[in-house]
């Protein structure tokens, strides 16, 4: 397996006031392709830093970010954007659909950044809408639809412009169990069936135990390594 | 063709989501709407007005008055002049083959306005034979012309509209005399639908004017003629008189009237746009946060902040060009063609329809879509900046 994603020697520290804050100080991380790592930490930890540094929408103040071969630390926003649109499916807490479109309009809008012509598009939201199983929602609203269900539609939206990567922030964590685990269960398919890599920020040990592997870290250190 | 696609797809999404804050967007298009209604009120007042004087001017009629009078008013011509004038070029024989010069005299006197109930100045014209076919508009409509050398009078059917009191057959009293109306005149869109008509000897007599004028209207053969026949009164040393063409006089008093009408009607207008101003912008603030996670979301995802920018600032424009149209529907359906009244540069009044065209509306609507651009920029740079931090986002 080769490297998906490497940080290496990273270093970012934000300003509160007129106090700096040090979250990551030399911080060194591989990705393999094909990875389900689910990333726990307490509150403050850096968990949220890293995500975002690692799905684009942050920028390190020095070291390396590799991902795939291709060096993003120097990207501009427009760069990124462009970048995060072809590389990165997003899968947040609260679901993040837009709830003036349905179920299909959510999932086509990753899309719109593309030069695919609507009758294309129209055919990747369908195939990404059944692989989540909602395909029979498609003109649903997401109000019209449970947690579980809106989560799955923010899926297939992760999923349809096909990124070798996915970045899920709590994605379980507004849901019960149950629901829980059957979206778990959807990321463990992408992972082993289609090869997306996965990185799941998560406070839920349940919910790590469907990666192929957990980093916990603290203060800004990956303190513990499970495989 | 990308940035078109995720620009469009924000802007429908923003559009849409109007009814999410359908209150506040109503206030918003209900003050633009007043803002619009309000100016358009007013342009077409000035506009209808303009429109009546100017209608009122025929190109081949030339009005002399005493050199510097500016209305008919403070001018005196004598039959000596009126003499001389029927000498000059280009002036057309009437049908009795006489040349065409209509003498005439205004005095002011009171009405009745119908609106308010209050006394307000009326022109009373003294007119000879010669007073219809200068003014080929004029037409009776009821009854029949006065009888020269009686107290008969007739009215002008915009004055009828406007005034109480003078409908046909009812015996007025100016002065010392009695009058009575026998017939109405109609000269559509003209200010002499305002006045009330008589004979001019007449008016001569009982109101102590001697054998003098005020103006003299000579119908010439063409408008070509109307240079020549100008000229000949400058240069006549006998005549002190000054010739210029009926349109042109009319055009002049619309302009100084009109603009008052309109420079009343534009700072009120630009003072009520900033309240609605103030009124877009918070909408749109308010639609600027209120969707904040979605639009960090779509930046997340890879959505450029121009799209966002831009989806803002046509929300402002949908809303503001909304208000427009409420405005414009307002005023078409309830001031066009209204009936007003208002003091002329005579200081008599005139009745005319408040007219809205195609050229007030643009202003107005333009005025609407300057406060739409400017109440969408600023939440649309907001907007715009929007980082698209995952943490926002959730």
């Amino acid at each position: 397996m080769s490297a998906l994603i490497q940080l290496k020697n990273v270093k970012k520290t934000y300003k509160r006031g007129k106090e700096s804050i040090t979250i990551f100080d030399g911080l060194n991380l591989t990705i393999e392709q094909g990875d389900f790592v689910a990333i726990m930490g307490p509150s403050g930890s850096g968990k949220t830093t890293l995500l975002n540094l690692l799905g684009g929408t942050d920028r390190s103040d020095s070291g390396e970010i590799n991902f795939d071969g291709e060096r993003i630390d120097g990207y501009n926003e427009g760069q990124l954007a462009a970048w995060r649109a072809r590389s990165v499916g997003f899968i947040f807490q609260f679901y993040n659909l837009m709830p003036v479109l349905n179920a299909a309009q959510n999932v086509e809008l990753p899309l719109m950044l593309t030069k695919l012509p609507a009758s294309k598009r129209r055919a990747n939201v369908e195939t990404a809408l059944k692989i989540v199983g909602l395909w029979d929602r498609a003109k649903h609203k997401p109000k019209e639809l449970s947690g579980g269900q809106q989560q799955r539609v923010a899926i297939a939206r992760a999923i349809v412009s096909d990124p070798k990567f996915l970045l899920c922030d709590e994605p379980t964590g507004d849901l019960d169990r149950t629901t829980a685990n059957d979206i778990l269960g959807t990321l463990q398919q992408l992972n082993q069936e289609l090869g997306k890599t996965i990185v799941m920020v998560t406070h839920d040990p349940e919910a790590a135990r469907f990666a192929k592997r957990t980093l916990h870290l603290d203060k800004g250190v990956f303190a513990e390594v499970t495989a | 063709m990308s940035l078109l696609n995720q620009t469009g797809s924000v802007i429908a999404m923003n559009v849409r989501s109007i009814p999410q804050r359908l209150w506040m967007s109503l206030a918003t298009v209900g003050s633009i709407a007043l803002v619009v209604a309000v100016l358009l009120g007013f342009l077409s007042l000035a506009n209808g007005f303009n429109q009546t004087l100017k209608g009122s001017g025929a190109p081949d009629v030339a009005i002399a008055l005493r050199d510097g009078s500016a209305a008919e008013l403070n001018s005196v011509i004598s039959r000596e002049q009126i003499d001389l004038l029927a000498q000059g070029p280009g002036v057309r024989a009437g049908p009795d083959g006489r040349p065409l010069i209509s003498a005439e005299l205004v005095l002011i006197v009171d009405g009745i306005k119908k609106s308010t109930g209050t006394k307000a100045n009326m022109p009373l014209r003294g007119i000879g034979p010669n007073g219809l076919l200068v003014r080929p508009q004029a037409k009776i409509s009821q009854g029949r012309m006065f009888t020269p050398g009686s107290n008969e009078i007739v009215v002008g059917a915009g004055l009828l509209r406007e005034f109480s009191g003078f409908e046909l057959g009812k015996t007025l009293r100016f002065g010392a005399q009695t009058w009575k109306v026998v017939g109405v005149f109609e000269a559509p869109g003209t200010v002499f639908e305002s006045e009330l008509w008589a004979d001019a000897p007449v008016i001569q007599s009982l109101f102590k004017r001697g054998s003098t004028f005020q103006t003299a209207r000579v119908g010439l053969t063409s408008p070509a003629a109307m240079a020549g026949f100008v000229k000949y009164v400058k240069d006549e040393q006998r005549l002190q008189l000054k010739a210029q063409s009926e349109q042109t006089y009319f055009a002049d008093q619309a302009e100084r009237s009109g603009l008052l009408i309109k420079y009343f009607g534009w700072p009120l207008g630009i003072i009520m746009a900033i309240g609605a101003l103030a009124g877009a912008l918070n909408t749109m603030y308010a639609s600027v946060s209120s969707r904040a996670a979605e639009i960090a979301t779509l930046r997340v995802i890879g959505f450029s902040g121009f799209s966002a920018f831009v989806g803002t600032m046509v929300e402002a424009l949908v809303l503001s060009a909304l208000g427009a149209l409420v405005g414009v529907t307002i005023c078409a359906l309830g001031f066009n063609g209204l009936s007003a009244s208002t003091l002329g540069a005579g200081f008599t009044q005139v009745a005319f329809r408040l007219q809205i065209g195609p050229d007030i509306i643009t202003q107005a609507v333009t005025l609407a879509l300057i406060i739409g651009l400017i109440g969408g920029i600023f939440p649309g740079l907001r907007a715009s900046r929007q980082r698209p931090l995952l943490a926002l986002a959730s």
